[in-house]
């Protein structure tokens, strides 16, 4: 549903940014002793719209602990609204094939949902939204959550928490902000309560009730471990490249704002750009997002000045995020909503981003493959594309025969108008939009490709693929950030 | 002109692929330690079919073949041959085995009619190659010489050190014999791929001796060689200085002049002229 | 019943293909690759040609591609026919 008044993605800013009240709770007998208890007293029933975080990411036991109770209680029509889903979710399949949770809003999925989806299981609809784009819709009204299922690691009696202490802790809450400001009810859920809170990232005003289970999550499936730079010499040389061009356009210079990935490339990147800013004596302003070990390193060294955070993706970074007052929580709001005043995107000069598939107009796809499986979803991508002064996407140019670059993106999830650089093993391409860019590379001799020679180079390589055919079953749509719709989500041919 | 050679398995389609996207001024396409007796046959038609099919990027195309042991005519040359390398990499080469390997390549390249003669580049790894160094950089079509010191200093019976002290007349010797009849002294491979530092001071050595080229055993070292044994900016402005104060009307008919208080005569401004070549070449110009 | 000659070449690694190809009374191509949408006619093609460019008009070829290009598909092929060859 677009609401009145908004103007599709090309403004700068949404015309219309309506908010609607936050809902301070008015409970004070706040515990509850299960998740059947809440379900009770909530009298959640058909048809309702539930919503969760994803800080617990792949070791998340909440989430498949409310699809019980849904299963048990054999509820239908249900709308589940979580901010990710991943593969420890795969109890959400039999639900999804039986028809008890009929539509999905999320920014990310991944695993057996993501397949079951894309397969035409669901008998709703499915809504990507971006990690900025979500906020938006709740604090708007657009996407109204009857009940915020909050998984909080450390709770006290009043409902305050935080993502700090206790057995299952993970860091920033980013992700829960609005569901806990906006939705009609909150369900904090907790393994672990304590009177001695350290912060209140979690304001019990707005909890309506609280929930203490034996685990939430599993903490190797929470903080998996530090992704460890690219070894892979092609994915290095990309690194390396990606560096070059930044530096040849000036961006490595003080007061440098910097966000990059967590997977092998992007902390390569962000390893080589440590290098370089030591020996430069560089000292950028900060550096944003998912927060890595290598981040909080680079931080720790002085080589950003602060820190803000979304979610922790170690432990290094919970340990920074606990100890140090220059490691800034960030809500999703905060962080990517266009609605948001002082949003961080806006602020960015340089994001590193991925890609499944880039188009000769530098639109993007991250939500499904060429197949048209669904196997992510923008999170963060559309919002930082579109608030970073420089956008850069890094990627193979040919993988096992496969080209990144296609005529036209099978899903678009990030407009080119967003999209600046795109930094492959064979060539780096400008979007031609960006004159000022190209100019100020070519005043250093900066070696570029067009997209269209980059295409024609991977084909070369691999041959003309035959084109895939889309079926014309829909099963959903994407939403940019702003709330438009950009593009239609098709089921997959058997 | 070679500063980077970088070695690339043969056996390897992953690596065949981009063999030529990490900057090397040549790739060696390895058909011997690379890979295992079981799939040498493999490798062969894997290189061949790659070389006649894959669009490769510009740089010199080498392959090294398994040691040469008799006269007869190895079925890999024989394979290998064609328009489309460049030159051929004899590992364990000694005077008598590159004359064979000269001999073989010239039968092979009347039989298939090529328009172009294949160079050499032998790989000096054995205590006997080294005493009859000069000898094997005299054969015709010898345009390069490789330092093998791990297999040479298995030959010498001594370990293999970072120091590299047991290796430094070897090294010494291969640069007088490359030098002497005008040929590349391209240094034998680091090892250690994770030590980038360990790297540089041992191509900085290298250089120092008279080394002009490295070998490669990993794409991440391609980038440092290259840097290391590429004129600097301050050597290439100082040689148009040179070139350019030789071309003034007052100088250009001397024997020797002077610039800012040193002479400067024949043999500098040949070099001169020599780097900034090199410079063009290598796109640093 | 005599068992039917049988050799391999090549792995299982991305961009790679193992090749397996046995003696036989036709010509049959039995074909799974990562990329099967986008390249099956391509790389039939090649292995047709292939088998054309030999002489062989008899053969069993068992492909499992990872995204191997044309020249592997060729290669592999190859070198699988004549370890096929050398068992006779």
């Amino acid at each position: 549903m677009i609401l009145e008044g908004f103007t599709p993605y090309g403004d700068k800013h949404p015309n219309s940014c309506l908010k609607i009240n936050h809902r301070p709770s008015n409970n004070t007998n706040k515990q509850l002793r299960s998740i059947t208890d809440a379900f009770d007293k909530l009298q959640i029933k058909d048809g309702m719209t539930l919503s969760f975080h994803h800080h617990l990411r792949d070791g998340d036991f909440v989430l498949n602990m409310v699809l019980d109770e849904i299963k048990k209680r054999n509820l239908k029509h249900i709308t589940l609204a979580p901010s990710s889903i991943f593969p420890i979710h795969e109890p959400m399949v039999e639900l999804i094939k039986h028809g008890n949770i009929e539509n999905i809003v999320t920014n990310y999925i991944n695993g057996p949902v993501a397949k079951t989806v894309s397969e035409g299981y669901l008998k709703g609809f499915l809504t990507m939204d971006t990690h900025g784009g979500r906020p938006r819709a709740i604090e708007s009204g657009e996407l109204m959550i009857d009940v915020a299922f909050i998984a909080t690691p450390a709770v006290n009696s009043f409902g305050d928490g935080n993502g700090i202490q206790g057995p299952s802790q993970c860091g920033a809450l980013g992700y829960m902000m609005s569901d806990l400001m906006y939705a009609k009810h909150r369900v904090v859920i907790t393994d672990f309560m304590t009177e001695d809170l350290l912060i209140k990232e979690i304001d019990g005003h707005y909890v309506d009730y609280i929930v203490q289970v034996d685990k939430i999550g599993d903490p190797q499936g929470i903080v998996s471990g530090t992704t460890k730079p690219t070894k892979d010499p092609v994915q290095l040389k990309i690194a390396k490249d990606t560096i070059k061009v930044m530096d040849a356009l000036g961006l490595i210079k003080d007061g440098l704002s910097f966000q990059t990935g967590a997977g092998g490339t992007s902390i390569a990147v962000a390893e080589i750009l440590r290098k370089k800013m030591i020996e430069n004596n560089i000292k950028g302003s900060f550096a944003s997002g998912g927060i890595t070990s290598y981040l909080v390193n680079m931080h720790e060294e002085g080589l950003f000045n602060e820190l803000y955070d979304v979610q922790c993706f170690d432990l290094e970074a919970i340990r920074s995020y606990r100890d140090n007052p220059k490691h800034h929580p960030m809500s999703a709001s905060k962080y990517a909503n266009p609605c948001h005043e002082s949003v961080l995107v806006n602020d960015l000069d340089v994001v590193i981003l991925g890609a499944t598939e880039i188009d000769l107009n530098f639109n993007v796809n991250v939500t499904t493959d060429s197949h048209g499986y669904l196997m992510g979803g923008s999170g963060g991508h559309s919002d930082t594309a579109f608030g970073s002064k420089v956008s850069i996407i890094t990627s193979n140019l040919v993988k096992s025969r496969t080209p990144i670059i296609k005529e036209s993106v099978t899903a678009l999830t990030t407009p080119g108008s967003t999209v600046d650089i795109f930094v492959t093993e064979r060539g780096i391409a400008i979007n031609p939009k960006r004159k000022d860019l190209i100019q100020k590379l070519n005043e250093v001799s900066f070696p570029m490709m067009t997209i269209e020679d980059l295409y024609h180079k991977s084909i070369e390589i691999t041959g003309k693929p035959t084109p895939l055919i889309k079926s014309d079953k829909i099963i959903g749509h994407i939403r940019y950030r702003d709330g438009s719709i950009i593009d239609t989500l098709y089921q997959v041919r058997k | 002109m070679r500063r980077s050679l970088l070695f690339i398995p043969s056996n390897s389609p992953a690596m065949l692929q981009n063999a030529d996207i990490f900057g090397a001024d040549g790739v060696i396409f390895d058909l011997e330690d690379a890979v295992s007796i079981s799939e040498k046959d493999a490798a062969r038609t894997l290189l061949d079919t790659f070389l006649t099919m894959y669009p490769l990027n510009k740089l010199e195309i080498i392959v090294r073949i398994n040691q040469i042991e008799t006269s007869i005519t190895s079925k890999e040359l024989e394979k290998i041959v064609s328009d489309r390398i460049d030159t051929i990499m004899l590992p364990k080469a000694t005077k008598e085995s590159t004359l064979i390997l000269l001999n073989q390549l010239r039968n092979i390249e009347h039989e298939k009619k090529l328009t172009k003669k294949i160079n050499i580049i032998p790989i000096i790894e054995m205590a006997t190659s080294v005493l009859e160094v000069s000898d094997i950089a005299k054969v015709e079509r010898v345009n390069g010489l490789l330092l093998g010191a791990e297999d040479l200093a298995s030959d010498l019976e001594v370990p293999r050190t970072l120091e590299s002290l047991e290796i430094l007349m070897p090294r010494a010797l291969t640069i007088l014999a490359a030098k002497a009849h005008k040929i590349d002294a391209i240094d034998t491979p680091f090892i250690h791929k994770d030590d980038d530092e360990g790297l540089v001071k041992d191509a900085k050595f290298a250089k120092q001796l008279g080394m002009n080229a490295k070998a490669c055993i990993h794409p991440n070292q391609v980038e440092i060689i290259n840097e290391i044994f590429s004129p600097s900016m301050a050597e290439i402005h100082q040689a148009l200085r040179i070139i350019e104060a030789h071309e003034r009307p007052e100088n250009i008919h001397k024997g020797a002049f002077s610039l800012d208080g040193k002479m400067v005569d024949k043999p500098i401004i040949d070099r001169a002229h020599k780097l900034i070549e090199k410079a063009k070449a290598w796109h640093l110009l | 019943m005599k068992d039917l000659l049988t050799a391999s070449a090549g792995t299982m690694e991305s961009n790679d293909c193992l090749m397996i190809v046995s003696e036989s009374d036709q010509l049959t191509i039995d074909l799974e690759s990562i990329v099967y949408l986008q390249f099956k006619d391509q790389i039939e093609k090649v292995i047709r040609e292939t088998l054309k460019e030999k002489g062989i008009e008899k053969l069993h070829v068992h492909c499992q591609d990872k995204g191997a290009l044309d020249y592997t598909i060729k290669a592999r092929l190859l070198t699988a026919i004549e370890r096929l060859e050398n068992m006779r």
